[in-house]
Parts: structure tokens; C-alpha cells; sequence
């Protein structure tokens, strides 16, 4: 089973975990329901698509409101430490959540006392906590953008604000960044790079790059990132191989994105609505 | 003993404990009195310690402070009048916040960047049409907030954001504004 991690940005949000259902352009969580806009419920509403036509059960979510004060994630944290290792989940997806070092090394406690030991996936503030804590090495798998990618491969630096010039100019040499990160112990074990050539790389190198099609107004879309995490969580979930997950959601997510003719302006519930399209178009490729 | 030296090994090295901390350097010890006092009240976990060696002004007293904050905490001290020196990481205090802003022309609309925070406005009536990247809960927050408004009516990142994702949008949001006041 996959669980999935985050925050919705409502202050009142109660803190909640449960199966997921998606209703129109909402998601619904014991019955209290967010609209799908970016972050988590972005997440969750290509998950639940990308699920569906792999006849999976829907995600498990755990979910609290956040706006960025950090209340609503450490109640979360909390909840995580003493719920986990009771839990079954077999991946967990760990996405927008206050970065806290503290409270990471206490929920990856809690994680390595489950059995057996879930497969982890970070993106978002979650991903800036395990790098900052020194614990990459810990996941399975993280999803930066050419920014973060950046921040990964710079040791010094504690969030992507502080990242220095001299890595900054360095962007378009993704695979120079790549090896920065791991020489560090910054990375997961693989690594998803999302970018106008999205990479999939481990600590061997790059092992794909997907550049097609070609939508470039995708990058300002808010919750194209997203899509794309939840659905190779999806994949990975379903018992793909990590590799091939990356390299097939990459491929998914910008079919996706394509079919949704998109401008700088689009909302990526249009993206989402293309994801089972996608997805079969590309599976049945593969097959 | 298995799980003590397994959770052992799972610690970071000693130098990264301190990786979401940051430092507040004040001109005198008054002003750091002051600036505990209004951040503790207001619940944060803060505390006044000697600065590192790496810090050349101020006084001989700095507070530490939650890093991922630092937005929120400098509005904070900006309303009891209270503005520090300097803000910096606690493992690198010569650290800077990026100056570096990536544009990109899509003929109608503008997209800038600043670290992992994109902005994107509708050139024809700088209505912010979408906001992207980032990884700390006020970036939805702040989305829903400012996409469909103009740049001149949205409230920006600095008065309703509150982490550092938030303060990598107002730079942003800044060199969005100063772009667009060229046409």
C-alpha cells in the first residue's frame, strides 16, 4: 500500500489519514475535502488516476492544514511517530511539509522500526529535511527540480534560497550536479530530475534522459511536479522497479501534460484529466 | 543493542544537526534583549548565544533561530522595530540568500525564477497566472493567494509568506515587478 504525506493550505484543515477519493476537481479524506490545485492534493488526484488504471486501491493520505507556520506539520510529525510502526504501508510518499530536522529524524526512526521497512520516496520540504539532516541515503527515491537538484549538490547549503552562485551557473550541467550530490551523500538512490530534459540517475550516473514531447510552458504550471511524484509512486507501488518507474512516469507525465495543450496560464487539473490516457497509451507501448 | 547502533549510524554528522538553524546578529545587546523577548512571547524556539567566529559586526550576543522561518521572524521584528545586521545559516554563516534570477519569454507570458521559487505573469495585464517550485507549505498557500491577481493588488510573499520557499518568491516577485516596470 502506498501512503502519501503533506499538507493542504488551510490553516482550520484538520489533521487527517484515510483512503483518498477524488470527486471532480477535490480530493476527500474522511470527509473533509480540499480542491486540487498544486502540492499534495495535486499529488494525491494523479495517484488516485494513475491507480485506477492499474486497478489499484486508492492512496493512503495523511494530512493536516499547513500555510507555512509549521504548526500543522509538526501535529503531523507527532502523529507520524506514533502511528507508523503500526502502520502497513509498504511506500510512503513523504511531500510538502515544514522542514524540521528534529522531527525528520524522528519519523525516519519511526520508519526504521516498521516490518518490514517501507520504501521511501521525498519531494518537496520533506526532501530539504532529509538533506539537511544528512540522511539521503535513507530513500529510495527523491524528485528535485533543476533548483533543488542544485541545493542537492551543494553541501553547504540549508534550503534552496541559501545555494551558492558558483553551483547556481553550473544548472545546465545536470550531470556535473548529479555527481556533486552524491559525492556529498546528498541523494537518494535514485534521483528524478525534472527539468526542460528530465534525468533519471543513480550513484552509477545518468541512466536515461526523456525529452519528448516538448511542452515547455509545463515548467510554469504549479503542480506539474507534483503529478509526476505521485504518479511514480504509483508505478513503484505497483511493484515496478524503481528505474523503470522514473523513466515511465517521466513519460506519462509529459504525454499528460501534452494532451492538455498547455499554456503558461493552465491549471493542472487539465494535466490530471490526461493522466489515464497517458498512462495507457504509455503501458501499452512498453507491453 | 542492534537498534541503538542502528540508530547510531543513522544520525548525520555532528555539523549537520545544527542545518536548519539560523542567526540573527544584532547592532547591540539591547536590541538582541528586545528581539528575544518578542520572538519568545510569540512562541518561538529561539535562543542567545555567542556569534561564530565567522561573523566580523554586531555585538558579542546572536540569537539562533528556526532558519525555515526566517520570513515570518523578520516580519515579526519588524513590527516591535527591531532590524537585525545580518541573517545568516548557523553551518555557514557566510552563506547568501541567491542572486540569481532566470527569466523565460513565452511570448504573452514571463516566467522568473529565483532558486527553486518560478513566477509567471500574463505580460498583456501582469496578472500573475501561475506559481510553481518550491517545497514549503506556504507555497500552495501563497498560489491561491496571488495567482489571478494583477502584481500591482496581490499582497506579496514578504507580508503573507512565511518561510524561506516564500522569501525565494518575493525575490521573484521583486524582479517580476522591476522587469515590468521597464515596458
Amino acid at each position: 500500500m502506498l501512503a502519501v504525506v503533506g499538507t493542504v493550505p488551510e490553516r482550520n484543515f484538520p489533521l487527517v489519514a484515510g483512503e483518498v477519493l477524488l470527486k471532480g476537481e477535490r480530493i476527500e479524506v474522511r470527509e473533509q475535502v480540499v480542491p486540487v490545485n498544486r502540492g499534495t492534493p495535486a499529488l494525491l488526484a494523479a495517484a488516485v488516476k494513475a491507480g485506477e488504471v492499474l486497478g489499484l486501491s486508492p492512496p493512503f493520505a495523511y494530512l493536516v492544514g499547513d500555510i507555512g507556520l509549521g504548526d500543522g506539520s509538526r501535529r503531523l510529525y507527532e502523529h507520524l511517530v506514533q502511528d507508523l510502526p503500526r502502520s502497513h504501508c509498504s511506500f510512503i510518499a513523504f511531500h510538502y511539509l515544514q522542514p524540521d530536522v528534529d522531527w525528520h529524524s524522528k519519523v525516519l526512526f519511526s520508519v526504521e522500526a516498521m516490518n518490514p521497512r517501507p520504501v521511501l520516496i521525498a519531494d518537496a520540504g520533506f526532501m530539504y529535511a532529509a538533506k539537511m539532516s544528512g540522511q539521503a541515503e535513507a530513500y529510495e527515491l527523491f524528485t528535485p527540480d533543476a533548483g533543488e537538484l542544485a541545493f542537492l549538490a551543494d553541501e553547504e547549503a540549508p534550503h534552496p534560497f541559501y545555494t551558492r552562485g558558483f553551483i547556481l551557473h553550473e544548472e545546465h550541467r545536470v550531470s556535473d550536479l548529479i555527481a556533486r550530490a552524491y559525492e556529498h551523500k546528498n541523494a537518494s538512490r535514485y534521483l528524478l530530475v525534472k527539468g526542460s530534459k528530465d534525468h533519471v540517475a543513480s550513484r552509477g550516473g545518468i541512466h536515461a534522459v526523456i525529452h519528448s514531447p516538448v511542452d515547455e510552458a509545463l515548467e510554469a504550471v504549479g503542480g506539474t511536479g507534483d503529478t509526476l511524484t505521485g504518479i511514480v509512486s504509483v508505478l513503484m507501488a505497483s511493484g515496478m522497479e524503481t528505474l523503470e518507474a522514473a523513466v515511465l512516469a517521466l513519460r506519462i507525465n509529459r504525454l499528460a501534460g501534452h494532451y492538455a495543450k498547455p499554456s503558461p496560464a493552465s491549471h493542472v487539473m487539465e494535466l490530471i484529466a490526461h493522466i489515464p490516457r497517458a498512462m495507457e497509451e504509455i503501458l501499452k507501448e512498453k507491453a | 543493542m542492534v537498534a541503538f547502533f542502528g540508530n547510531k549510524r543513522r544520525r548525520g554528522p555532528a555539523r549537520l544537526e545544527n542545518q536548519d538553524r539560523g542567526i540573527l546578529v544584532f547592532e547591540n545587546t539591547s536590541e538582541v534583549i528586545r528581539a528575544e523577548n518578542s520572538l519568545k512571547s510569540r512562541g518561538w524556539k529561539v535562543r542567545v548565544m555567542g556569534p561564530p567566529p565567522e561573523i566580523r559586526s554586531g555585538c558579542d550576543l546572536v540569537i539562533e533561530f528556526p532558519l525555515i522561518e526566517e520570513l515570518n521572524i523578520l516580519r515579526t521584528l519588524r513590527e516591535v522595530d527591531v532590524c537585525p545586521l545580518q541573517v545568516v545559516p548557523v553551518t555557514s554563516p557566510l552563506l547568501q540568500p541567491v542572486d540569481l534570477f532566470q527569466a523565460k519569454d513565452f511570448g504573452r507570458y514571463l516566467m522568473v525564477r529565483a532558486a527553486n521559487m518560478k513566477l509567471t505573469v500574463d505580460k498583456e495585464t501582469q496578472r500573475i497566472v501561475n506559481i510553481s517550485g518550491g517545497g514549503c507549505p506556504d507555497v500552495p498557500y501563497l498560489a491561491r493567494e496571488m495567482v489571478g491577481r494583477s502584481l500591482d493588488e496581490t499582497p506579496s510573499p514578504a507580508q503573507i509568506g512565511h518561510t524561506l520557499c516564500g522569501y525565494a518568491l518575493q525575490l521573484a516577485y521583486e524582479e517580476m515587478k522591476r522587469r515590468c516596470s521597464q515596458w
